[in-house]
């Protein structure tokens, strides 16, 4: 069945920083929907990681201001030491309320704004993360008929936050990385609006 | 609403309606907050009281004006640390000092001061540039008890490790330790760091404008207001500052979206440190 997607949000640790790549160098510099991404990250380092994305990323990419409209063809990356949320104008704002899941930003508190202000207009991708943040998420995320895709564990660097989200939902697709990015870049069950 | 794991969903006329009614019993107004982190607090408010029912929140925070006191704690955001971002800091004594220092007397506005982390980190950094002694700090915030806790200057140990961190990279001059004294537990920084210091609560969703500054540093504070609020703060802040003062946000808050924004240019674009032009 084709859906409509309007935009899509991806949630990994630290250590999904491969995979976050792997996703972002496969997308073609016009790719229509808007991608919002939350790694967990360290705070107050030198903000290497922006770079590192633009760098293998052909879609601009950018660290969203508070009240920024937000674009189709384009990635925003949640900044380091904020939750990211969306509201339903289609603006980010930002948050500097306590770490959730011990993390600021969480997957979370994206996924589940996100939810809210997209509906089913939405996927939602879980990578791989050693902590349960996402689970809750994505669970928002399928309960509003958002469309869900969950790295499979056995495929992840580290199987723990698939293995969380997969307690709570079973999701729309389950796959490897490979699987993942030939899913959304080709547009199979999807339509970009 | 209810979810199938019988969890209270609250919707967004529920919530809409709970502000309204909070606004004309208590005069704090939340109407023009960001609505996706607002509601996201209000929602985890209910369930860490177990409160029943959007209705039953109503009528208890009506009634109860402690539990409304509670309440307001509790969904506007106190979380800050010593020296936060601590780029800012260095930018600010690079940039913003040099000024100050030509100046007689310095009067500087921590608007959203919450429990007072920022207010000692200036104030460390004003007086080892030696200006502390001719500056007057008003510190506001919108909740009376974590004005108190400013107040107190009172932090829990374990986190003076972190600030110690922040404090070198900011350019800090001292053993950071000179600034407070160990005691069960806490880190209690020294009282001559807020002799100069003027505690007053300040709601910048309803109060006007009360004095000029050369420095008004608001920082992670307009992330909580929509846009048509943040105008309001910032037509606050403009009337606030005379040509020449500055106005210090946090550093993914912009003034780019704001019809005032032609009065202001950038001292530093990165660390959103602005000065009123015209």
């Amino acid at each position: 069945m084709l859906e409509k997607i309007e935009a899509i949000v991806i949630g990994g640790s630290w250590g999904g920083i491969d995979a976050m790549i792997k996703i972002l160098s496969a997308l073609p510099s016009d790719f229509k929907p808007t991608l919002v991404i939350v790694l967990h990250r360290p705070k107050n380092v030198v903000n290497s990681l922006e770079g590192i994305l633009k760098r293998n990323c052909k879609i601009p990419l950018s660290e969203p201001q508070d009240k920024e409209e937000i674009r189709s063809n384009h990635v925003y990356l949640a900044p380091s030491n904020y939750h990211l949320l969306i509201e339903k104008e289609r603006i980010f704002s930002l948050d500097v309320s306590p770490p959730v899941n011990y993390f600021r930003p969480s997957i979370d508190v994206l996924f589940e704004s996100a939810a809210q202000a997209y509906g089913k207009l939405m996927a939602g991708i879980l990578l791989t993360g050693a902590n349960k943040d996402g689970g809750d998420g994505m669970k928002t995320i399928a309960e509003n008929g958002g469309f869900t895709i969950v790295q499979d564990p056995s495929t992840a660097a580290s199987g723990i936050m698939p293995s969380a989200a997969l307690r709570l939902i079973k999701p729309d697709f389950l796959g490897n990385i490979h699987s993942i990015i030939e899913l959304i870049s080709s547009g199979k069950e999807f339509i970009w609006q | 609403m209810k979810a199938g794991n019988g969890k209270i969903i609250l919707e967004d006329d529920q919530i809409e309606d709970l502000f309204v009614s909070v606004k004309r019993r208590y005069g704090y107004d939340f109407t023009g907050y960001s609505e996706a982190s607002i509601k996201r607090r209000v929602q985890k408010f209910i369930e860490t009281t177990e409160i029943q029912s959007a209705d039953v929140l109503k009528d208890r925070l009506l009634e109860d004006g402690a539990f409304f006191t509670f309440f307001l704690d509790e969904i506007t955001v106190n979380v800050t640390e010593m020296f936060r971002d601590p780029l800012f800091f260095a930018s600010l004594k690079k940039n913003v000092f040099p000024l100050l220092k030509t100046y007689p007397f310095i009067k500087i506005w921590d608007a959203g001061c919450a429990s007072g982390e920022e207010l000692y980190s200036l104030a460390i950094l004003l007086d080892e540039e030696e200006l502390y002694g001719k500056s007057r700090i008003y510190a506001t915030d919108i909740s009376q008890r974590v004005l108190e806790k400013a107040m107190d200057g009172i932090y829990p140990i374990d986190l003076m490790k972190e600030y110690t961190g922040n404090y070198i990279h900011a350019g800090g001059k001292k053993s950071f330790s000179e600034y407070y004294t160990a005691m069960y537990g806490n880190a209690i920084f020294h009282s001559r760091l807020k002799k100069n210091v003027m505690f007053s609560a300040h709601n910048l969703a309803v109060d006007e404008s009360f004095n000029e500054f050369n420095l008004i540093v608001c920082r992670n504070v307009l992330i909580y207001f929509n846009r048509q609020l943040q105008e309001r703060v910032i037509e606050l802040f403009l009337k606030s500052l005379p040509v020449f003062g500055f106005l210090a946000l946090g550093n993914k808050e912009t003034l780019s979206f704001s019809v005032f924004k032609d009065h202001f240019e950038e001292i530093d674009r990165l660390q959103k440190i602005y000065r009123r032009i015209i």
